[in-house]
């Protein structure tokens, strides 16, 4: 067995005897770092965030923060973290810690008041304050790039969308976050972003007959996977570790892929766009910067930041719920998968993919390596999520549209739907209402009658069925009436 | 002004300073119950044995396969319990039950080296129910007559005549939803068992004293022999002033049967699942005004939703009783209360503990009255407010009256009212899919425990001979920032900087017989009790400065921690005071005392005056709703509220804010589901997880939020011219409601009441325009879709048994 280790607050750690299930919190919390708090076990609330040293969008290194509740500790084998405890700076012994500036400002302007949630809001202010290029974004005129979501500062508050407060109402917290500046020449967490993060470690780690592995290689993962068709595949394991916590699951044989080289490309062909399925949604959102303008619609309402920093749209597509937000999004987009074994790859349309609930076409064994998104994209893109809450919540439907309009004719229409049906589905009737006809209030009424009966939605504590029908008519009418008067009315 | 009130030279209190564990919150040192395991040695983990169904007697359980599970160490079950099996005051919530009352109700709990054993030990547990019918909505236990406890009825003036005088008379129905509390930190219990025998709880618990004695009687023990201490909560709004009670016994049983400490906490899923609620209510009214719209008489039956046991449910209900005129006066009124039974987790205290419920009412009865009687719903609010000389209800006269117009002024002031109205006009013509609208509620809130008896606080305040402070009280930290505000009382009291007080944890070993944190009064009565403690020991130590300074005792001030005769350049520094005062042999610890004055309460006639005061204030919300979805954003808040003379002013608006986005939550996001059909968990929480149960995040926040405090507010009847806060705040949010109301009539054709249930989550909003579409169909592009109506009843009685406010017609008499 090869010695797992963590570095937490710059000494290691070994993992060593947790289980291979145990997560990043509760090694934490049992090596005395209780700062680390549990408030929900399911990656909703934030009370556990850490940050993590990854390969950096624009510098070499970023720091990242994430639901520590959620990735198992050996996933971090070979990493480094910093947790609330690690942001302060100790003093003499006897007196106080000096505070990290998000420390300070949060302590100063009431930030916190049972302080419970405080220590995970610490360090996904702290990873926003780090965020490399949030100072080229400081407006301290408070010119147009400043709204009640972005600060003089730079500071963008979707950074916190998945941190939880029950006692103070935000508005502290958020002009604390508004308040923090720029990191000194000292700052050592500043400096360590011009080195290279942590490498990759191939991990093979195993306690009890149970184990969690990270081969190095690709083919080393194909053929694991050919070997082991029971092993659960996990990349940011923002699912995996919510059936860990909620429904005590419990796998043989956990196999990562997120760090693989193959799966972790970006490239543009002249006919599509490849999208590596272990990247994480906030790095496919850095490094596209709107050129998937459906896809930057997505993202901010795709849970909150703290998962998408984690999350994959492998991981997305692999769990194959039929309220993901990425497929019906990727549906609108007419993506493909390809899907990898050791024999070789394939290419799937998404269309195709689904087959049933949380079923798909990927044999045991396959491995989704990409996303690929044709080009050239259709102009007329919304994607509408119906949720309770704006901010890291789970559609009752969603919509997505990419429409291409020519001469007041609709040429193309893709529209894409979830959480309607078993799985995400492709709106091909209203496709066909529309495909062909004029851009006009009767073929849009006539199309969303015929969106409204989509699919079978249900009743649930999410919304009604009622509500939900209503929904997909209204979101036709709603990108008609944008489209048609340019305003958000 | 009272010798209470009254504030010395250089006051501590009114300074705004930081929460005094600010800096160990954001450090992530500060120390909740649950940290202090890894901490302690030998540990034992508790794991539930849940029963997942609704009703049933118990008609087997079967330990045996759990111990055969490896690192199981013993199940608890009631054979085990030496004392009283029973985890409440009313003898009605058996710690280990007999029948499974509800989905998820512990029936024994399991021991083990680690929680993973625990759990699969519990896992292992064999239950047979022997399955009863079960009620799990509200609608079902009214139908079926399933009440229990007090049924009180509150009676003023002559309600028929009240009627008979009205002009316009209206009734209807209101259900409304619960709520979770979502504290951040879930219930917690760590106990161990000294060499004496002696058992010690650290516990997430708001009330020390009865969580002390109830593990006292559950063990059969006697309360000098077991101790509580909380160190702080991860907050607790209510929900840890009855329920950390049988957690804690759990714990504490197992420690003193194993002779090892057994650590108690509930993963977030049985939290939910185990713990009460905020009560949701079920209201039918009948209500008269006169031509002009002043209320006549008030007819109306409260129905709370229980749960399985009493709990807090009969003073909550009380308080509903007593909060549902809110600001208004209301000459003539019937006001029936009671409690239905229904097999769901035990409801309870929480922030405003019926109060909010009492006052949705009222609040609800305006916003839908008032297009009926053709009037402006700011203006039908201004005109029933109190004036000088009326009574509540329940017979207590309003003191001042005055400050209710004053808030309400304030806010149209600091909010431009008038001028925003007019754009908001503007922007309504203007944009035919999206509305906006503007609404302004009140509030006005007692301050007391309903039951006198509670109304005490005590302090034990010790100086050391270096100088150094160190204070305990009865009141726990949850959040709210008692133990600043009581740091800083005693500094102001002891004339010292802050730095020379220290407070150590709550704990019933240095406090004895203490009230629960809860009714808003922490700071009110421990407070009181800190100031008094702090008397006692400054008049001692003036003696000794006016022996050492050759002066008399009256004219010696202890300022900034310097003792200085009046008029005079003698002075003596306090650190010199207290050693010189050791030497002369003088006590330098003092216990303090405090009890409410002035309060009485006949629970049988409802009437007496329960309350030494009210706090008051109100608050403008401006939203706009998107009229395709109904989802919705608050873009502006203002609110003036009266917290007295603030004892800490960025603790206060700290509450101010946070109630009100709590109450915002309540009103409109945080959305309770049953499983109510006859399915195989029918009984069970659907929404047993963040991820389903939504708490407002940084998108409910308004975008715009301001909060003064009402300024020369000095309350005579508390402790340095403060009022209480925690809790009048949350009742603030009505104005979210009522605004998303007036945005949804906005897509109609005005004049009807439109009906909003509660939570308006934005589907709720949707139905609210159709049915405000409705009235003016021929204006509408889309109410040809078919789906109003039928939207509407599934909303109203599909939604897995939650009715939501019923479609009850609103007739004119």
């Amino acid at each position: 067995m090869v010695a797992a280790r963590i570095t937490v607050n710059g000494a290691e750690a070994q993992i060593s005897p947790a289980a291979p299930h145990t997560t990043a919190l509760d090694f934490l919390r049992e090596r005395g770092l209780t700062g680390t708090k549990e408030g929900c076990a399911e990656g909703e609330c934030g009370a556990c965030s850490i940050l993590v040293a990854r390969p950096g969008v624009t510098k070499p290194t970023d720091w990242v923060a994430v639901n520590a509740c959620l990735v198992p500790a050996a996933a971090l084998d070979g990493q480094e973290i910093i947790t609330s405890e690690g942001l302060a700076t100790a003093g003499e012994p006897g007196t106080p810690p000096a505070l990290h500036p998000v420390q300070e400002e949060m302590a100063a302007r009431g930030g916190s008041q049972c302080g419970y949630c405080t220590p995970g809001f610490i360090c996904s202010m702290a990873a926003e304050y780090y965020r490399s290029d949030r100072c080229a974004h400081a407006d301290p005129a408070g010119g147009t790039d400043v709204d009640a979501e972005h600060g003089p500062n730079g500071f963008d508050l979707h950074a916190l969308s998945g941190n939880l407060c029950r006692c103070t109402g935000y508005r502290p917290i958020r002009d604390a976050a508004f308040a923090v500046g720029a990191p000194t020449d000292e700052d050592q967490l500043a400096r360590r972003r011009e080195q290279s993060p942590p490498a990759p470690v191939a991990t093979e780690y195993t306690q009890d007959g149970r184990a969690f592995l990270r081969p190095g290689t690709l083919p080393e993962v194909l053929r694991l996977l050919r070997e082991r068709p029971d092993a659960v595949v996990v990349a940011g394991s923002t699912d995996w570790g919510v059936e860990v916590n909620i429904r005590s699951r419990r796998a043989d044989c956990v196999v990562a892929v997120d760090r693989l080289p193959e799966l972790r490309e970006l490239r543009a062909e002249s006919d599509h766009i490849e999208i590596g399925a272990a990247q994480t949604l906030t790095e496919i959102e850095r490094r596209l910067d709107g050129r998937v303008p459906l896809l930057a619609e997505l993202f901010p309402q795709f849970a909150s930041r703290l998962i998408r920093n984690s999350a994959t749209l492998g991981g997305n597509l692999g769990t194959g719920s039929p309220i993901g937000d990425s497929p019906p999004v990727l549906l609108a987009l007419d993506a493909s998968v390809v899907l990898a074994d050791a024999d070789g790859e394939r290419e799937v349309p998404l269309s195709d993919y689904f087959t049933g609930y949380r079923q798909s076409v990927r044999r045991p064994g396959e491995l989704i390596r990409a996303v690929r998104v044709p080009l050239p994209l259709s102009p007329v893109v919304a994607f509408h999520k119906i949720a309770k809450r704006r901010f890291d919540d789970i559609s009752s439907v969603a919509v997505a549209f990419a429409l291409d309009i020519e001469d007041g004719i609709v040429r193309k229409a893709r529209i894409g739907l979830g959480g309607v049906a078993a799985t995400p589905i492709r709106a091909r009737a209203v496709e066909a209402a529309l495909e062909g006809k004029p851009w006009a209030a009767q073929t849009v009424e006539a199309a969303a009658q015929v969106l409204r009966s989509q699919g079978t939605p249900m009743d649930d504590h999410r919304a009604s069925a009622a509500y939900r029908s209503a929904m997909l008519g209204q979101s036709l009418l709603k990108l008609y009436a944008q489209n048609t008067e340019g305003v958000s009315s | 002004m009272s010798h209470l009130s009254e504030r010395p030279e250089k006051p501590v209190v009114g300074v705004s300073v930081p929460h005094e564990s600010a800096a160990q919150h954001v450090t992530g040192t500060a120390l909740y119950t649950d940290d202090l395991v890894h901490r302690t040695k030998d540990v034992l983990h508790a794991h539930p044995v849940q029963a997942m169904k609704a009703h049933g007697r118990i008609t087997a359980l079967r330990t045996e396969p759990a111990l055969a599970v490896p690192g199981v160490v013993r199940v608890l079950t009631v054979a085990d319990v030496p004392g009283v099996n029973d985890a409440g005051m009313k003898h009605d919530e058996p710690l280990f039950p007999d029948e499974v009352m509800f989905y998820g109700h512990a029936v024994a709990w399991v021991l083990a080296e680690t929680l993973e054993a625990a759990r699969l030990g519990a896992a292992a547990v064999e239950v047979e129910l022997d399955e009863q019918p079960s009620l799990i909505t509200l609608q079902d236990a009214i139908a079926a007559d399933s009440f229990h406890g007090a049924r009180p009825v509150m009676l003023t003036g002559d309600v028929e005549a009240g009627f008979a005088d009205s002009a316009h008379v209206f009734t209807g129905e209101f259900q409304f939803s619960d709520q979770e509390h979502f504290y951040l930190e879930t219930h917690a219990a760590l106990a161990l068992v000294d060499e004496s025998e002696q058992v010690f709880v650290q516990s997430s618990t708001q009330h020390p004293s009865e969580t002390q004695e109830i593990v006292a009687h559950v063990l059969g023990l006697h309360s000098h022999e077991v101790t509580v201490q909380c160190l702080r909560m991860g907050g607790g709004f209510g929900g840890k002033e009855m329920q950390p009670h049988g957690f804690a016994a759990i714990a504490a049983l197992g420690a003193k049967l194993t002779g090892r400490p057994v650590r108690l906490r509930l993963n977030r899923t049985q939290d939910l699942t185990m713990s009460g609620k905020r009560h949701g209510f079920n209201a039918t009214w009948k209500i008269g005004f006169d031509a002009e719209g002043r209320i006549q008489a008030l007819d109306a039956t409260l129905t709370a939703d229980g749960g399985w046991s009493l709990d807090l449910s009969e003073p909550v209900v009380a308080r509903a009783l007593c909060h549902i005129d809110n600001t208004y006066w209301i000459p003539n009124a019937r006001i029936a209360g009671r409690i239905a039974k229904t097999n769901k987790a035990s409801n309870t205290a929480f922030r405003g503990f019926g109060g909010p419920q009492g006052m949705l009412v009222i609040e609800d009865i305006m916003g839908r009255c008032a297009p009926l009687l053709g009037l402006d719903p700011m203006e039908l609010r201004e005109r029933n407010f109190y004036r000088q000389g009326q009574s509540t209800p329940y017979g207590q006269q309003v003191t001042q009256p005055e400050r209710i117009s004053a808030v309400w002024q304030q806010v149209k002031d600091n909010g431009a009212i008038a001028a925003r109205r007019r754009e908001i006009a503007a922007f309504n013509a203007a944009h035919p899919n999206t509305k906006r609208a503007l609404a302004i509620t009140g509030v006005k809130f007692g301050i007391s425990f309903n039951l006198t008896a509670f109304n005490q606080g005590g302090a034990l305040v010790l100086i050391y001979k270096d100088g150094s402070v160190l204070i305990n009280h009865g009141g726990t930290e949850m959040g709210q920032g008692l133990h600043t505000k009581m740091l800083q009382v005693a500094a102001t009291t002891l004339g010292i900087p802050l730095h020379k007080v220290r407070l150590a944890p709550t704990r019933t070993d240095k406090v004895p017989n203490t009230s629960a944190t809860a009714a808003s009064s922490g700071a009110d009565l421990n407070g009181a009790a800190v100031k008094n403690a702090c008397e006692q020991l400054r008049e001692r130590l003036l003696q000794v400065a006016a022996t050492q300074l050759g002066s008399s005792a009256s004219d010696v001030r202890i300022v900034d921690g310097v003792a200085r005769v009046l008029g005079s350049d003698k002075e003596l520094a306090w650190d010199d005071l207290v050693r010189t005062a050791y030497f002369q042999r003088v006590q330098l610890s003092a216990a303090g005392f405090y009890r409410t004055e002035g309060l009485h309460w006949d629970a049988k006639t409802f009437q007496g005056a329960p309350f030494k005061y009210f706090a008051i204030g109100a608050a403008a919300a401006e939203v706009e709703v998107d009229g395709f979805t109904g989802a919705y954003r608050v873009r502006r808040v203002d609110i003036v509220h009266d917290v007295g003379d603030s004892l800490s002013p960025m603790i206060d608006i700290g509450q101010v804010e946070g109630g009100f986005v709590q109450g915002a939550g309540w009103l409109t996001l945080e959305d309770m589901r049953w499983d109510a059909t006859d399915g195989p968990n029918r009984g069970r929480l659907l929404t047993q997880a963040a991820s389903t149960y939504k708490l407002p995040s940084f998108s409910e926040m308004p975008e715009e939020f301001n909060v003064t405090l009402m300024e020369n507010a000095t309350e005579e009847g508390a402790v340095y011219g403060s009022k209480a806060v925690g809790e009048p705040p949350l009742m603030l949010a009505f104005c979210v409601r009522e605004a998303l109301r007036q945005a949804a009539a906005a897509f109609g054709p005005g004049g009807v009441g439109v009906e909003l249930a509660s939570p308006a989550t934005p589907e709720a909003v949707y139905w609210a325009i159709q049915g405000a579409r409705q009235g003016d169909a021929s204006r509408n592009g889309h109410a040809d879709n078919g789906l109003a109506a039928n939207g509407f009843a599934a909303n109203g009685h599909a939604d897995n048994g939650k009715n939501r406010t019923a479609a009850t017609t609103l007739s004119g008499a």
